[in-house]
């Protein structure tokens, strides 16, 4: 039995993943990288051979070089809408292709077309966050090799130093010419940012572009240039543009989540980063996007004007763009039609990759410089370690997404979540699976009040100082745990085996926890 | 303070175990119009055990009990009254009788619990065009009564007409029964305001009964309770002026001063007791004010 830093049991060797003993996670800045990265094939197209276009998806597929055993890959901009991911595996599976491991930024519920092809062995491996009806399948035992999980940083680390080595890119664009620039700007299934593919458009070994909107050459802006695009598909639609963008959200109305995002409104303004400059990330949740009204209109109240808004990027934001209450908006991944329209159009809406947004491995990606960020989980422990890949019945249900980054990169990591989803407490005793461990996350916030990590007495000094102490209330961690036994009872340990069936990698590539596979019987 | 006085379902364990977090003033636990007929046991089961955990933090907790006319009335008493609540909400109250029929209850159960005679508080809702005329009577009825309050929906039935936006068909009623109240040395309470997506509505009605002189409104959605507040809670240059008044009239006192002036007015008692009022709304203790005069 070997235990990382937050005292998790990891085998020396992983079937399907390999040995782990230099891999153990040893704490949130601790791995460094040495040597040089890696980058694709080097390839060249002469002036008489510039014709990248292709009729769809299996002759791209076909010219791409694809055979069975490789990895391809693929963003998830398009969301719940997306069609490109089925159709491609669709297309293999018809093609002959066996054993793929696919490589996906994130998979949806829309993508659970291709379990069969999962049953069938046309996808042996899946690398990326896997939510929804294929995180049930995982969970169960359903794949031979363990899913890896990255952050969205991790994700980008993992291909620029080699860990990952992608054989074939399929990027969906809602916006292609004949020369292979892509963007995501416009187009009926225009989704914004297409910063998820930078990483892929510039490391793996054949690049399709599939486009239902295709343009004479050049298009303009251009996201990700036609130099390291090899084929452009034409395909009859990438996405369903509802479910790629939503209209602008609302903020809740939900008392419950209100008076959660006000106190971690107020924590934010009693903090010392509430102040010129400040640069954040709230997310499109209900509760973050109540933290951000709150916040909007503090920064009004006190004539603060904030530096940028970073992450995945909604309405709120672009509002406070223009209303001057932040300089730049820096966007991987846009929401809603409202950051669609705002980053074709408006210069101070930039779109960053995930290496600029999230990579530990680089010169410094943008959440080096957050100075707030609001995120979620499905539990935290006492010693604040949070899990948002497994539910409490131990099945693996969502992806990391920037949640490692954000967390790591921020000065002040705030959870802000309900104390009890139905019976279920979100605070316990040990999580399930560690994420995000506690040492980079500095608070919870629940409607019960505001609770600390102790290794943040900067932050309790604040609190306890502030004028208006009763909109501040401080609950030591381990009353707010008794408070949700008290209302939870005991929970039943979850029934596992000891079979690995997902490996949670913390953004430096080491391993942080493993999920085993649930057992429905006892 | 009864600013705000929060109705909490009685059959939603979920609003009643976190329904306190909201920082209304007072708590109304409903047994009454929001629980079914069939579900009148479980939710009065369901009241009493949350009771019994008494975590509400700072605010005042009541019931709304079923109304005298209903059979379930004696069993909701007995259930919630041994465990402590600062008061019983009564619907539908017309006649000193029932308030009279509702205090010999009370006085049971208390004695059976030895729990201090008398403890347990009445709020009657007065929801009939009879209830409203009577409204003096009932308040005086008992010394339990500690307010009352207009109906809304059953009310305006019983008129014959129906709850308008403007809210001119309670006018009356408000008007009335704040001068019961007062007569009766009772707190007035404000009926709910149903609109509850409509925040400049409840802000108008709000600052209206404020200004007849009622002590708080019932509030059925938490997001109406930081609304209420802020018109109930006095502004900065209210509670600047109210302390310089109290200021000088102890002043006075102290120096045996009859008539006092205040930024060249003139002050007499009543002005005196509207600014101890007001500081006492803004919830300024004498302790912080003897501070902020050092």
């Amino acid at each position: 039995m070997t235990l990382n830093t937050v005292q998790r049991d990891i085998p020396s060797h992983i079937d399907g993943y390999g040995n782990t003993a230099e891999k153990l996670y040893s704490g949130a800045f601790e791995r460094m990288p040495e040597g040089f990265g890696r980058g694709g094939r080097i390839r060249a197209v002469t002036p008489n051979d510039r014709a990248k276009l292709l009729s769809g998806v299996s002759e791209a597929i076909s010219a791409s070089g694809l055979k069975s055993g490789m990895t391809i890959s693929f963003h998830h901009h398009l969301r719940n809408g997306d069609y490109i991911v089925n159709q491609v595996i669709e297309a293999c599976a018809s093609s002959g292709i066996r054993d793929l491991t696919i490589f996906p930024t994130a998979l949806f519920g829309i993508h659970k077309d291709i379990i069969p092809h999962i049953k069938r062995g046309v996808i042996r491996r899946i690398m990326g966050s896997v939510n929804g009806p294929i995180g049930a399948l995982v969970s169960e035992g359903g794949m031979e090799i363990p899913v890896v999980l990255r952050s969205h940083g991790g994700r980008a680390r993992a291909v620029m130093s080699g860990d990952v080595h992608i054989d074939v890119a399929f990027i969906a664009a809602p916006v292609a010419d004949i020369g292979g620039n892509i963007s995501g700007r416009i187009g009926k299934s225009a989704c914004g940012s297409i910063g998820y593919a930078f990483t892929d458009a510039l490391h793996a070994d054949c690049v399709v572009a599939l486009t239902d909107n295709l343009q004479h050459y050049p298009i303009a802006p251009v996201s990700i240039p036609g130099t390291c695009v090899d084929f452009v598909a034409q395909v009859g639609s990438i996405g369903d543009p509802a479910g790629i963008v939503s209209g602008t959200t609302r903020v809740t109305r939900d008392p419950l989540r209100l008076l959660i995002a006000k106190y971690a409104s107020k924590l934010i303004e009693t903090s010392q980063y509430f102040r010129d400059g400040i640069n954040f990330q709230t997310g499109a949740g209900g509760i973050p996007l109540a933290v951000t009204a709150f916040m909007k209109e503090a920064m009004k109240n006190r004539h603060i004007r904030g530096g940028f808004g970073l992450g995945g990027i909604t309405g709120y934001f672009v509002d406070m763009l223009k209303e001057g209450l932040l300089k730049k908006l820096m966007d991987v991944q846009s929401f809603d039609e409202e950051a669609v329209k705002s980053i074709a159009s408006d210069p101070r809406h930039i779109e960053i990759s995930a290496d600029w947004y999230a990579n530990p491995w680089n010169c410094g990606a943008a959440v080096n410089w957050l100075d707030v960020v609001i995120l979620g989980a499905t539990e935290l422990d006492t010693d604040f370690n949070a899990n948002v890949n497994t539910e409490a019945d131990g099945s693996l249900l969502h992806g990391i997404g920037g949640h490692q980054d954000t967390a790591a990169g921020a000065k002040l990591t705030i959870i802000a979540q309900p104390l009890m989803r139905g019976r279920i407490p979100c605070l316990v005793d040990k999580v399930h699976t560690v994420t995000t461990p506690g040492e980079v996350v500095d608070a919870l916030v629940t409607e019960y009040g505001i609770t600390i990590n102790p290794n943040r007495p900067d932050l309790i000094d604040a609190c306890k100082e502030a004028k208006g102490g009763d909109e501040l209330p401080l609950v030591p961690v381990d009353e707010l745990r008794a408070r949700a036994r008290e209302m939870s009872g005991a929970m039943e340990p979850v029934w596992q085996d000891e079979r690995i069936v997902g490996i949670v990698e913390w953004r430096d590539g080491t391993i942080i926890d493993v999920i085993r596979q649930i057992r429905s019987a006892r | 303070m009864r600013r705000t006085m929060l109705y909490l379902p009685g059959n939603n364990p979920n609003m009643l175990t976190r329904g306190y977090l909201f920082g209304a003033d007072g708590l109304v636990l409903d047994l009454e119009d929001s629980v079914s007929v069939n579900e009148k046991d479980s939710a009065r089961i369901l009241v009493r055990e949350i009771l019994k955990r008494g975590a509400f933090g700072e605010c005042e907790v009541t019931v709304r009990i079923n109304g005298l006319d209903t059979a379930f009335w004696r069993d909701d008493v007995a259930a919630i009254v041994p465990h402590g609540v600062h008061g019983v909400r009564v619907p539908k109250v017309e006649s000193v009788g029932t308030i009279k029929a509702l205090d010999e209850e009370l006085s049971s159960v208390e004695s059976a619990a030895s729990l201090p005679a008398g403890v347990t508080k009445i709020f009657c809702l007065l929801e009939t065009a009879l209830g409203v005329w009577r409204a003096y009577d009932i308040a005086s009825a008992s010394p339990r009564v500690t307010a009352i309050i207009p109906g809304g929906e059953d009310l305006t039935a019983d008129l014959r007409t129906n709850r308008s936006a403007s809210g001119v068909e309670l006018e009356w009623t408000r008007r009335m029964l704040i001068v019961a109240a007062r007569a009766a040395g009772v707190d007035a309470l404000d009926t709910v305001y149903p609109r509850i997506t409509d925040d400049e509505g409840l802000r108008r009605e709000a600052e209206f009964i404020k200004q007849l002189g009622y002590d708080g409104k019932s509030v059925i959605h938490p997001n109406q309770i930081p609304i209420v507040h802020e018109v109930f809670t006095p502004s900065e240059a209210e509670i600047e002026k109210a302390r310089k008044i109290v200021s000088a009239a102890k002043d006075a006192t102290r120096r045996g001063l009859g008539a006092i002036s205040v930024d060249g007015r003139m002050v007499d008692l009543p002005v005196v007791r509207r600014a101890e009022f007001t500081l006492a709304r803004a919830g300024i203790t004498d302790n912080e004010q003897r501070g902020q005069e050092k």
